[in-house]
């Protein structure tokens, strides 16, 4: 279980890697933890692989006001542990702990699971659920795009030959906000059946003023219940309501896979979306 | 065709000259005759071939060896010198009977050592989570978790 | 003499092994040695029509390719000798070195790449070109029986491999006017064994038409019989080694075509020859348990008390049979386990689908049987309203019956007699310390609260120590170091520990002066390696035999040397010594004088050498016995299984180690825990494996698992010196059985009945729906 031959590049500079990346068939090695074993299964076998990880430009987390920007290289571990990050955006942390483990955290980095686009993968949802927006680079220049365009399915990420993905953004919510990632997974760190991610904010009433719900795992790629969303608005946490809510999962497109049917997957994300809002209200309690 | 590589293994300096594609676990048992590190598959899951590279643990089946390039490694071999006493993880593991066969043991020490080092008083279930990457078939992994929690009060103690 | 049995004595092993110093197969670097990558089938079932290895061949690098058609010319056969005496010989069962012309599963190795890196081997087998035509393909055992079925192989006349019936008592009159019969179909799935090690072979021809093979194997003298019938060398001319092996499990106990093609490809090329099976390689290719469809009916007095039991077991054998088919009759003579079943017929009908061989895997048949039998236990239970506790202990083998003889023969032709054990006390003590009495209120109080949570019970036992017997030679040496070659085979359960042991008590030494040496068919030539909980039992017992030799010949020269009566001598820290003073003469010195000395003559009646050979003998096995209590919690919501406490007594007889006995039970008990919740190999229609990484067969990792809590009762067997019983698949056997029955125990509300191993979330998901459909639970 070897990995076929490949030519190896670690450019010093973005502008190089992305030079690189215009020859036909090179693949970016970011952390690797999903790339090499698919190479070492032999299923790919691209002519080349661009190694970003000597980039500086694409280190690194920054949180200007509310405003969370990710280089592509930003490491899952280093996520996990960011104080800053912890403090303003804590479903980060609480979500990236169920990241596989923590060997491959210390290598995974957020723009890799982007790129790699597993339908159950946590950072990808998070970035849904923040409505982030990402940058791609090119030789030819740079764009913008929203991360529920880049997203095209399972392991489909939205970016042309000679693409490369550099950056992510979004808005953390405000402080105080309400939150809760849980998945369930056949064993600790194995990718989800299906999970559930939640963002909350209430008035001095108690009464929900925003929410931002993400099921993953389900179909081909995370999935927003926008229509909960707005059940939601103007709402107090209730129990019933939030079990009412979460049956929109019936309505969105479920795959079934060796571990778990569609009609199994809809099971546990329903009661993920259910347990998500409450255990998000209880962060607010607490609090 | 071969790149120059030069990096630090156990504290001591390597160049040699590699394929890309051969992965760091190969290139330590197999260019260095580091044979400690072990392969389970080869494909990210078993955690066997877990070695530090800069003080972090990672899967060496799943880093190019070209990759490590200037960075220092630890393997089993460094914890502890032939002629010299056990470190002390490894001598939880003996007393705990935290090793069978032996072939994830390599990967489980470096787990722990880094566990230890983060968090020098872990729970159980902290063990047991940052064990959840090291497949055992022989243990039930209880003795294992046994031995970081046994380490972890050795090392408190200031014997290390 | 100094007590070393039953301490718990370090391990001997384990500093070369905590050191990263021990060197497994992978880790053997041999002079000009070369890689080995195998072509492999991508079909269920398929005639080749096309092979073309000449671009392969033409890859930088390679060395060499080698097909079915060089093999045969080399080798004037293609297929694999039989390695035991099977079941049923007269087929053409066994696979093929190589296949050439038709695969019957995906994995069957068709081609070997040769090459100076493994990295350029796998590329020279992606440059093969093969072609295939399918053919129909059988999956499931119980669609292979009919005789209109399509062919598994096209050479074989059916696709029933064999028949057999077990059977004693008069079945007829137990079932006639029996007060009850309740009847039950059962799925049972075992999978893999997975040691982390994989299994490998490196092949090393010598100048002198001799050739040394290393293999990672629990059989080494099985190898070496099967390469010397294959290449036709003298016994001599063939050593086989097996480095460290980085653990068993079954899979290891087969001789694979791998183990016969590299050694045959080394002889072809002159050169040295490695192969390292990969994990996805072990998933296609490396023996695992599979499926058995069984269906028993058992006939009860009014009280539970069980007249007799009946039934069918059909077995999936797979694509060939790599050795004698044991398996299913393990389990069909091991389903009434520690109980008394006055009548017993089952019919067994073994079948080959279009997968990879069956054969052992830790437990070898026997957790089937115990699965079998405690869903009976618990369907009498629930359909007579006792507690399922107590239908047992009705049934269970009383003490004042001990030795317990069932109309049954092992293998060997030998009676199965229980040869002692308290079944009824077993199962109370490891009741009282799963608060059994209690768990009913415990329960009801869980479910106030929405939660359900539930306990289960099973008792097994496990004929262990099988024969018909193991080498072992015990030799003191010069240096006063104590040496045992023997035939038993280590894989990491620590038997080297454990027989230094042995031999040290006898020698009045501690176990760290004795140095085992095994897996070496120069160093030991005859012997049959690790299988049935069997080494310490036999070569434990040839040991104590052998180094209880060595202490007499040693005090019969001491009595010389030291003028004094045998009777007054005893052997202490490594010196013979005239009880009560301190005269004294060492073991090193005896090891000397009885190394000879030119022309000088040996005191009287001995014997060159400080040493002695034994073969201890046995026909019958020494029956552990165990109970397990695991106590769940299931989230129905997610088809969730936590497990919440897990009781395990067992009584293996004497513990000789009891810290490795304890290692032994917990790694069984965490393998039943994989079979009863995790693993499944899991095939597509068309005979493709979908689950051939290790994120998709899932090995338990240490969060799912709970702390054991074990028990332990030390009934000595009478049937061995040593007293001892197996312990390293005890642990196992009852592991399914005890957690779905809590499962099910848990789900009482729901009117839920598990009659399948493993039970997967899917399944659970679907009982429970199905259950919620019919308004349960009820308010």
């Amino acid at each position: 279980m070897k990995a076929p031959p490949f030519d190896y590049h670690r450019p010093q500079s973005l502008p190089e890697a992305l030079e690189l990346l215009r020859g036909a068939d090179a693949r970016v090695l970011a952390g690797g933890q999903s790339l090499v074993p698919m190479l070492n299964f032999r299923l790919l076998a691209p002519t080349a692989l661009v190694d970003i990880n000597a980039l500086d430009e694409l280190r690194g987390i920054t949180i200007e006001g509310g405003r969370l920007s990710f280089g592509a290289m930003a490491r899952q571990r280093e996520i996990e542990r960011h104080a800053g990050l912890a403090e303003i955006a804590p479903i980060f942390a609480q979500a990236v702990r169920e990241i596989g483990h923590r060997q491959t955290r210390n290598r995974g980095t957020i723009g890799g699971s982007l790129c790699h686009l597993d339908p159950s993968a946590e950072l990808p949802m998070l970035c849904v659920l923040h409505d982030a927006t990402l940058t791609i680079q090119s030789a030819g220049g740079s764009r913008r795009v929203a991360v529920r365009d880049f997203i095209q399915g399972a392991m489909s990420p939205g970016l042309d030959a000679g693409e490369m993905l550099t950056r992510i953004e979004m808005e953390a919510w405000p402080q105080g906000h309400a939150f809760a990632f849980l998945e369930h997974a056949r064993r600790a760190g194995d990718y989800a059946m299906s999970s559930a991610a939640c963002l909350l904010t209430f008035d001095a009433q108690g009464a929900i003023t925003r929410a931002a719900i993400c099921v993953g795992g389900l179909g081909d790629r995370p999935a927003r219940l926008t229509h909960a969303e707005q059940s939601l608005l103007g709402a107090r946490p209730d129990e019933q309501l939030f079990a009412q809510v979460a049956e929109e999962v019936e309505r969105l497109p479920a795959e079934g896979s060796i571990h778990a049917s569609a009609p199994f997957k809809r099971q546990i994300a329903r009661t993920l979306v259910r347990r998500a809002l409450t255990s998000a209200c209880a962060t607010m309690v607490t609090a | 065709m071969k790149q120059d590589l030069t990096l630090t293994v156990n504290g001591v300096s390597y160049t040699r000259a590699v394929e890309p594609r051969v992965n760091l676990g190969d290139f330590l048992r197999h260019d260095l005759g580091l044979t400690g590190t072990h392969f389970g598959c080869e494909h990210g899951i078993c955690g066997a071939c877990t070695v530090l590279v800069d003080g972090a643990t990672l899967r060496s089946c799943l880093m190019f060896a070209v990759q490590a390039q200037g960075c220092e490694i630890t393997t089993v071999e460094g914890l502890s010198d032939a002629q010299a006493p056990l470190h002390p993880i490894q001598q939880a593991f003996r007393d705990q009977h935290a090793l069978q066969c032996g072939f994830c043991t390599p990967g489980m020490l470096l787990t722990v050592v880094e566990l230890l080092d983060e968090n020098p008083d872990p729970s159980e279930a902290e063990v047991r989570d940052a064990i959840s990457g090291n497949i055992c078939r022989c243990t039930g992994y209880q003795p294992i978790v046994d031995a970081a929690l046994q380490a972890a009060r050795t090392l408190k103690g200031g014997t290390r | 003499m100094a007590r070393q049995i039953g301490l718990s004595v370090e391990r001997l092993e384990d500093p070369a092994l905590l050191r990263g110093q021990m060197k497994y197969l992978d880790d053997l670097e041999l002079p000009g040695q070369l890689h080995v990558a195998f072509l492999r089938s991508e079909h269920a079932h398929a005639r080749i029509t096309r092979l073309d290895v000449t671009r392969a061949r033409a890859l930088p690098g390679v060395h060499a390719v080698i097909t079915m058609e060089d093999m045969e010319r080399a080798l004037g056969r293609v297929r694999m000798p039989l390695s035991a005496s099977p079941t049923k010989a007269t087929a053409a069962i066994t696979p093929y070195i190589l296949s050439g012309t038709e695969v019957a599963f995906v994995g069957e190795a068709i081609a070997m790449a040769i090459a100076g890196s493994r990295h350029i081997a796998e590329d020279a087998v992606d440059l093969m070109e093969i072609e295939y035509a399918p053919l129909p393909v059988i999956m499931s055992a119980k669609d292979a029986v009919p005789d209109t079925a399509p062919r598994v192989r096209t050479e074989a006349s059916s696709n029933v491999f064999n028949r057999m019936h077990v059977n004693y008592g008069d079945i007829d009159a137990a079932f006639a006017d029996a007060p009850h019969v309740f009847q039950e179909d059962m799925l049972q799935h075992r999978g893999c064994g997975h040691p982390m090690e994989t299994r490998g072979v490196i092949a090393e021809p010598r100048m002198d038409g001799t050739m040394n093979v290393w293999s990672s194997t629990q059989m080494p003298h099985d190898i070496h019989q099967g390469i010397l019938e294959v290449l036709g060398l003298e016994d001599d001319a063939l050593r086989v080694i097996t480095p460290e092996v980085g653990g068993g499990f079954g899979p290891k106990y087969c001789a694979y075509p791998e183990e016969l093609a590299i050694p045959a490809a080394a002889r072809m090329l002159g050169r040295t020859l490695k192969w390292v099976e990969d994990r996805r390689e072990h998933c296609l290719t490396a023996v695992q348990e599979r499926d058995q469809f069984w269906s028993l009916e058992i006939a009860v007095e009014a009280d539970g008390r069980i007249r007799g039991l009946r039934g069918s077991l059909i077995h999936d054998q797979g694509a060939y049979a790599l050795k004698a088919v044991n398996l299913p009759y393990n389990s069909a003579t091991a389903v009434p386990g520690p109980y008394m079943v006055p009548a017993l017929d089952m019919r067994v009908i073994i079948t080959f689908t279009n997968k990879v061989p069956a054969s052992s895997v830790r437990g070898a048949g026997y957790p089937q049987a115990a699965f079998a039998m405690e869903r009976l236990m618990d369907l009498v239970a629930q359909r007579l309203g006792l507690d399922r506790a107590e239908v047992r202990r009705r049934n269970l083998v009383p003490p004042e019956k001990m030795p317990y003889t069932k109309p049954l023969k092992a293998r060997s032709g030998a009676p199965v007699t229980y040869d002692s054990g308290d079944y009824i006390a077993s199962q109370k003590e490891a009741l009282e310390a799963a608060g059994w009495d209690g768990f009913a209120d415990r329960q009801l109080e869980a479910r106030k609260q929405g939660r359900y949570i539930g306990i289960g019970l099973a008792n097994a036992v496990k004929g262990t120590g099988r024969g018909p017997f193991e080498s072992g030679t015990v030799r003191v040496n010069p240096s006063g170091q104590v040496s045992i070659f023997t035939g038993a085979a280590a894989m990491g359960q620590g038997i080297k520990t454990t027989l230094a042991q042995i031999c040290a008590e006898q020698l009045g030494l501690t176990a760290d002066k004795v140095t085992v040496i095994c897996g070496d068919t120069v160093a030991a030539p005859l012997g049959l390696g690790g299988f049935a909980s069997r080494q310490l039992v036999t070569a434990g017992n040839t040991v104590l035999l052998a180094a209880t030799e060595v202490a007499q010949k040693a005090k019969k020269l001491a009595s010389h040397m030291l003028e004094a009566d045998i009777e007054d001598l005893e052997l202490l820290d490594g010196k013979v010594r005239v009880k009560g003073s301190d005269v004294s003469v060492t073991l090193a010195e005896l090891a000397r004088v009885l190394r000879g000395s030119p022309g000088y003559a040996f005191p009287p009646g001995l014997d060159p050498s400080l040493q002695s050979d034994a073969k201890w003998q046995t026909e019958a096995l020494t029956y552990s016995n165990t109970t397990h209590v695991a106590e769940v919690e299931v989230d129905v919501d997610l088809a969730q299984v936590k497990i919440l406490r897990y009781i395990a007594l067992q009584d293996v007889g004497v513990r000789v180690n009891p810290m490795i006995v304890e290692g032994q039970i917990r790694g069984g008990i965490a393998h039943g825990i994989g079979n009863a919740l995790f693993e499944q190999m899991i095939y597509d229609d068309e005979g493709q494996p979908l689950t051939t990484t290790f994120a998709d067969y899932l090995l338990p990792t240490a969060p799912e698992l709970p702390r054991f809590e074990t028990l332990y009762r030390d009934t000595p067997s009478p049937i061995n010196p040593l007293g001892a019983k197996g312990v390293g698949e005890v642990g196992t056997i009852p592991v399914t059985a005890a957690i779905i029955s809590a499962i099910e125990d848990a789900l009482a509300p729901f009117d839920i009945r598990i009659q399948q191993t493993p039970v997967l979330p899917e399944t659970l998901f679907h009982l429970i729906s199905t259950a919620r459909a019919r308004g349960l639970p009820r308010p």
